[in-house]
């Protein structure tokens, strides 16, 4: 991890902290989360305290402090989705899963995330695993996916 | 193909773009007729692949495509689209024979494809999932199928913006050459200044659409006349409002668009650095204007001493990480300086003072979007558009409960009550409670005031904010003061955390609207009188942060709350006196009851209940006490026999 982090801190050689957003979305993206230790090394590479890191990636959405797990969900909270039901999608997640948005389940296997509107409201409610879209969700069809999820091993 | 896309370009920068042209008028004529696709050798399929599609299942769709076309014996050519705006149709798929309309299909699914393939390909029409066929005079059209303009949907709009968007081939440039991009940028280049750009756009009358509907001429001045070695502009399509995804639509389906504008009005304010900050979760729109621009840096639109003009542009695109209150322009630019997005006072305003201390413009991408066709078209075509006191045309996003989710173009000043039967009315005959406009800063519109016409003015007189277009509907199964509780909440978690009122006041507001929509656990005379002063405290609250808070976010943010005070009073005092939710959404508010047909009286409810509200001898049924239930809902979860419910 080390090394890697490395690497894509030289790419950004004789930078100011302007570039400091595109490092930290870059990192993320390796990882899937910021840990301590890199948010201490793009202190170091571009001389901006850590603290001042933490409280910028803390104040956008994006950035997650916890490793992603293995399925990642995203729920989108948009206006319509709301409408269609978001909320009740997200307890039965939260209830299954045991985990809040922001947060990985113990074994790994699963996280979440909230999102603002995805932009497809006509196929509302959203929710995303690994990317892979799923729309007009009904909670037996949530129990489903989530129980098909957790019984593969992804590679 | 490599070879023919690099002549075609070739082609359109020296014939179409360049003044004038190499060729003879023609032999340009009949390439372009090649290019548009009004004359094709082989059946082309269109796909249209938006980030909306996506969802409804258009990769499945291209992937079924794919296999019949491999299989097939005959060359079929496929060419991915963007969105026409009916989303609720998607995925959309059109087919093309020579010499015939391009007709399109519906709602289609993978096990489809075949079944309409085969048959389009053999001249028989299959008889379900057909939408509409193009016009097209030298076409022969397909018997009893309705023309696009003949739909109601589009016969009502003006789609100036969204002209192209669904029907151009969104991935190539030649597409977007044939079709009139860039050549207003180069006309731009050749024969007006700066300034000439900036008094067109002055005299059109173009208002910003991020939502404050400031003049967009006026606001370019000022940074055309600062004395600056470097200027910038920044295109805000930073697109965050829940219910809003018009924007995302515009980049996705004519990205060209979208940087001829940028580059027109950087050309206009003598900016050679430009910025479009988008968001980094917009995956498939970052995907497309990449590479839009990548093929506008190749084509020799972008970039050092642009067509030999002595004009520089540069275009970048900035992934925002995600917080609403970028959408305030000094926020976006501490951003993109790598700070907290936080608004900073104004003035010094931006456009004197912004980027790095230099003079920029922040500017809504459909504000953008617009300058093209302002300069191509002419100041006065453009404000023959729209009302007395706004220009041209205005996108919208439908959502919610309506029979059809889509985003349409209309004139300035058009009534509500259009959009709302634009977007195919309310779903499944409901009767309408109240459109929700400009999200979480805009207001909520009753059944009465549809006929207000959407214009800034017009709109602040019934107390709400068009914001930067999103409208969601809501039908008599949704509840107000859920509704604002979302609304309050998102702001709540979107506050930067700068000013105060904002910050504090939101949290506040959160708490107030929590407390009226949940059942206390035991409701002494206290809390019931807390309860009780919810709504006035809610009022001067909101009065206090529309007064006092540093930016847009913080003094729009208590709209949703006063403007459904306004409105739905009745239902507010509802849920605080008699505690009833009638729409049945405010969890906390139900009344649980045990059917005693279904009861077992197994006693599970009854070891649960966190209130121990439910009372009985095991073996008959249990009943539960109303004065006692919080309305968890712990009980019908544990329930085996489905013998509790709620009224």
């Amino acid at each position: 991890m080390e090394k890697k982090l490395k690497e894509l801190l030289e790419k950004y050689s004789h930078t100011s902290r302007d570039s400091l957003i595109p490092i930290l979305q870059d990192v993320h993206d390796e990882l899937g989360y910021l840990s301590e230790e890199s948010l201490s090394a793009i202190g170091k590479h571009l001389n901006v305290p850590t603290s001042k890191i933490y409280g910028l990636a803390t104040f956008y959405n994006q950035f997650r402090f916890q490793p992603k797990g293995k399925n990642h969900i995203r729920v989108c909270h948009g206006s319509s989705c709301h409408l269609m039901g978001t909320v009740t999608l997200l307890e039965v997640i939260e209830k299954i899963l045991k985990i809040k948005p922001g947060q990985t389940s113990r074994d790994g296997k699963f996280s979440l995330e909230v999102v603002s509107c995805v932009g497809a409201c006509a196929q509302s409610p959203v929710i995303s695993i690994n990317g892979k879209p799923y729309g007009k969700l009904t909670t037996e069809r949530l129990e489903q996916i989530i129980e098909e999820q957790s019984s593969i091993e992804p590679a | 193909m490599e070879k023919v896309t690099a002549d075609s370009i070739k082609f359109c920068v020296d014939n179409i773009i360049a003044s004038p042209p190499a060729e003879d008028i023609k032999y340009i004529n009949d390439k372009l007729s090649i290019l548009r696709r009004n004359n094709i050798s082989i059946p082309i399929v269109y796909l249209g692949i938006t980030s909306s599609s996506i969802v409804a299942g258009a990769l499945d769709v291209r992937e079924a495509i794919d296999d019949y076309i491999s299989e097939s014996d005959i060359d079929i050519e496929l060419i991915e689209v963007g969105s026409i705006g009916l989303c609720s149709l998607e995925p959309i798929m059109d087919i093309q024979l020579p010499g015939k309309c391009r007709i399109s299909f519906q709602q289609v699914t993978p096990d489809l494809v075949q079944q309409i393939l085969d048959g389009v390909l053999n001249n028989f029409l299959p008889p379900d999932n057909i939408l509409a066929q193009y016009r097209n005079p030298i076409h022969q059209p397909w018997a009893s199928v309705p023309f696009f303009d003949e739909l109601s949907f589009f016969g009502m709009q003006q789609r100036h913006l969204l002209a192209n968007c669904g029907f151009v081939n969104n991935l190539s440039i030649v597409d977007a050459f044939a079709f009139g991009r860039y050549k207003t940028f180069a006309d731009v280049l050749r024969t007006h200044t700066h300034d000439e750009v900036c008094k067109i756009v002055e005299a059109s009358g173009l208002r910003g659409r991020g939502g404050g509907g400031y003049p967009t001429g006026k606001k370019w001045r000022a940074t055309l006349e600062a004395a600056a070695n470097q200027k910038y502009l920044i295109c805000n399509a930073d697109e965050s409002d829940p219910g809003a995804f018009m924007d995302r639509m515009l980049i996705e389906s004519d990205p060209h668009l979208i940087i001829e504008g940028v580059a027109i009005s950087a050309y206009a304010i003598g900016a050679s650095k430009a910025y479009i900050y988008t968001r980094n979760r917009y995956e498939f729109t970052v995907q497309r204007l990449e590479e839009a621009i990548s093929q506008a840096y190749d084509a020799g639109l972008l970039g050092y001493n642009i067509m030999d003009s002595g004009y520089s542009l540069d275009i970048s695109i900035r992934k925002g990480p995600g917080a609403y209150v970028c959408g305030e322009e000094t926020a976006l630019i501490q951003s993109l300086e790598g700070k907290r997005g936080m608004p900073t006072l104004k003035p010094p305003f931006p456009a004197t003072k912004g980027l790095h201390g230099k003079p920029t413009i922040v500017n809504n991408i459909e504000t953008l979007a617009n300058v093209p066709l302002i300069v191509a078209n002419g100041a006065d075509w453009y404000s023959n558009i729209g009302s007395e006191k706004s220009k041209g045309t205005k996108l919208f996003s439908v959502s919610g409960k309506v029979n059809q989710v889509c985003f349409v173009e209309v004139p300035m000043g058009t009534p509500i009550a259009k959009i709302v039967e634009l977007a195919g009315g309310v779903k499944q005959g409901r009767t309408l409670k109240a459109v929700q406009i400009g999200g979480p800063s805009g207001g909520a519109i009753t059944a009465n005031e549809l006929n207000t016409a959407i214009d800034f003015e017009p709109l602040k007189q019934i107390g709400v904010s068009m914001g930067s277009g999103g409208i969601t509907i809501f039908d008599d199964t949704v509840c107000i003061v859920d509704m604002v509780k979302y609304y309050m909440q998102f702001i709540q978690n979107e506050s930067c955390g700068k000013c105060i009122p904002c910050r504090e006041g939101s949290q506040r507001m959160c708490a107030i609207l929590d407390n009226i929509t949940k059942r206390p656990n035991n409701d002494d005379q206290h809390s019931t009188l807390e309860r009780f002063k919810g709504v006035i405290q809610l009022e001067s609250l909101a009065e206090v942060m529309r007064d006092t808070s540093l930016c847009g976010l913080g003094q729009t943010a208590p709209n949703p709350v006063l403007s459904a005070l306004k409105k739905f009073r009745d239902e507010f005092e509802e849920h605080i006196f008699d505690r009833k939710c009638q729409a049945n959404v405010c969890h906390n508010l139900r009344t649980y009851y045990i059917d005693v047909e279904r009861c077992t009286g197994c006693a599970a409810c009854a070891k649960k209940c966190p209130s121990n509200a439910i009372i009985g001898t095991p073996r008959s049924p249990y009943f539960v006490v109303e004065e006692k239930c919080i309305g968890c809902g712990i009980c019908e979860e544990v329930c085996k026999f489905s013998a509790v419910f709620y009224k």
